[in-house]
Order: structure tokens, then sequence, then C-alpha cells
């Protein structure tokens, strides 16, 4: 009897202890968000950036799908370098050429990723260059003929390890 | 050490289509990242890449943040004349490299 209850005791001691071990690091972990999670949520441009941002460029024209044809991995293992090129349906000659090729994302903390301008003189419509994903998402390309007007062509993206949310 | 590398066929055929490749050792440093006491790293990227055949501007481009470190572009032109292919990077904090190769053309 006597035996039985000291270990009870025990027993309840070491549970009270425990509980209170884990309310100290729920608790804590409430106090201090890593800056990592706040920088997370903050990035993220929203679709309607990335409209903004293409309207920036467009102007009041519309944007027509086709010619262009963006060339990305479906799956990406690492967001930091994920091999982009991009071409468009073009003869390329002095009168009937792609004057610039813009391209845009929709859940990188910027929308912009880079804007390409290019000439009569290319030969052929195509550039190729690395970029940084920081989520699952959709990749866009217009492109500018000389003519003024605009065509897109867009590539959807799996990312499984994320570009920019590492800490130094 | 070469701080950029430009990749092209040392000769070719007037009239050819050659492409041109161009890779600068840079961070590329986006502006968005943190160090672990949360204060923000900031931007040190490169802002914009030209190239020039002969001195006339053939292809440029606006890099973002969402370029990868060491930022590689690849890019096409017709081989007219023998001469100087010469590609410049400019970007924050007064960065600016400028590398030039030369190609004949026959």
């Amino acid at each position: 009897m006597n035996t039985d209850s000291t270990r009870r005791n025990a027993r309840r001691e070491f549970l009270l202890a425990a509980g209170g071990i884990a309310a100290g690091i729920a608790l804590e972990s409430a106090a201090a968000p890593p800056p990592i999670r706040a920088a997370a949520s903050r990035a993220a441009a929203s679709a309607e950036a990335t409209q903004q941002a293409i309207r920036k460029i467009t102007g009041a024209a519309p944007v027509n799908k086709g010619k262009v044809r963006l060339e990305l991995p479906e799956l990406v293992d690492n967001g930091n370098a994920v091999p982009l090129a991009v071409r468009v349906e073009s003869p390329m000659t002095p009168t009937d050429y792609v004057k610039a090729i813009h391209v845009f994302t929709q859940k990188n903390p910027l929308p912009d990723v880079a804007s390409f301008r290019l000439g009569p003189r290319a030969g052929r419509a195509s550039v190729a260059t690395r970029i940084r994903l920081a989520d699952t998402q959709t990749v866009i390309a217009i492109c500018e003929l000389s003519d003024g007007s605009f065509w897109s062509g867009s590539a959807d993206v799996v990312v499984t390890i994320a570009a920019c949310l590492e800490e130094i | 050490m070469a701080r950029a590398i430009i990749n092209l066929p040392a000769s070719a055929k007037r009239g050819e289509i050659i492409e041109i490749k161009a890779l600068a050792a840079h961070e590329m440093e986006t502006g968005f990242r943190r160090t672990q006491y949360g204060a923000v790293i900031p931007r040190d990227i490169i802002t914009s890449f030209a190239c020039t055949y002969n001195g006339v501007e053939i292809f440029s481009a606006d890099l973002h943040p969402a370029i990868a470190a060491n930022p590689y572009l690849a890019f096409s032109t017709i081989a007219t004349e023998s001469g100087t292919i010469a590609c410049t990077w400019t970007g924050d904090n007064g960065y600016s490299l400028t590398e030039s190769v030369a190609i004949s053309v026959a």
C-alpha cells in the first residue's frame, strides 16, 4: 500500500513536469515567431500585382494568347536556379520581328523576372536564362512584336524547394 | 579569375545565326532574405545587361531579383562581320563589368 502510493506520486510528478515543459515550449514559440515565417507571408506578389506589372508593359493594348513558347521543367527540385527558355514564332525580318520579351511570375515576392530587348539582328527569337521560383506557380512570358501587338505564353511549374527562404 | 565568361563560336560564316552565352559571377542577393536575427540583407543584384557587336547594341536585358545567382543569359545574333562582341553588366552598388570576345566571320 505504502509503496503503491509513492509510485503513484512519482508518476504524477513526472507527468506534471512533462506538461510544464510542453507548455513552456508552446509559449516560447508563440511569443517569438521565427522571422522566416513573417518574411514568407509578406512575400508573394498577388495575381493582381502580376496583372499590374503586365499592364505597365502593355498599356491598354490587348494581349493575345499564342506565338510564345515558354520552356520550363514541370517539376523543379530547387527553386534557386530554374532553367527557362522563351521562344517566339517570328520570321525575325527587318519588318516583322520581336522587339521584347518580358517574363513574370505570380507568387514570387516581385512579379517581374526579366525583360529582354532584341531586334531583327537576333536571327531567331529565342532567349534562355536561369530564374528563382518561390513557390509552385504559373510563369508568364509576354512578347512585343514590331507591329505593336502583344502575345503571351505560360507554363505551370511545381517547386519542391523554394528560393529565397533560407536564413544566412 | 574571370568574373564573367562569354561563350560563342570563334568563327562563323556570314549570315549564320550564332548563339551567345554570357555568364557573370555575381551573388544576386534578392533583398528578401534575412539573417538569423531577422535583419533584412540589402539587395545587391545586376540590374541590366547589354551586348554590342562592333559597337552596335544587339541585345539588352533588365534583370530583377528573380534571376538566379551567377546570371546566365543565352541569345542569338546573325554573324555579319569580323570584330568584337562586348557584354556589359551593371548593377547595384556601382557594379559594372565589361568583357569582350573576338569573332572572325568568313
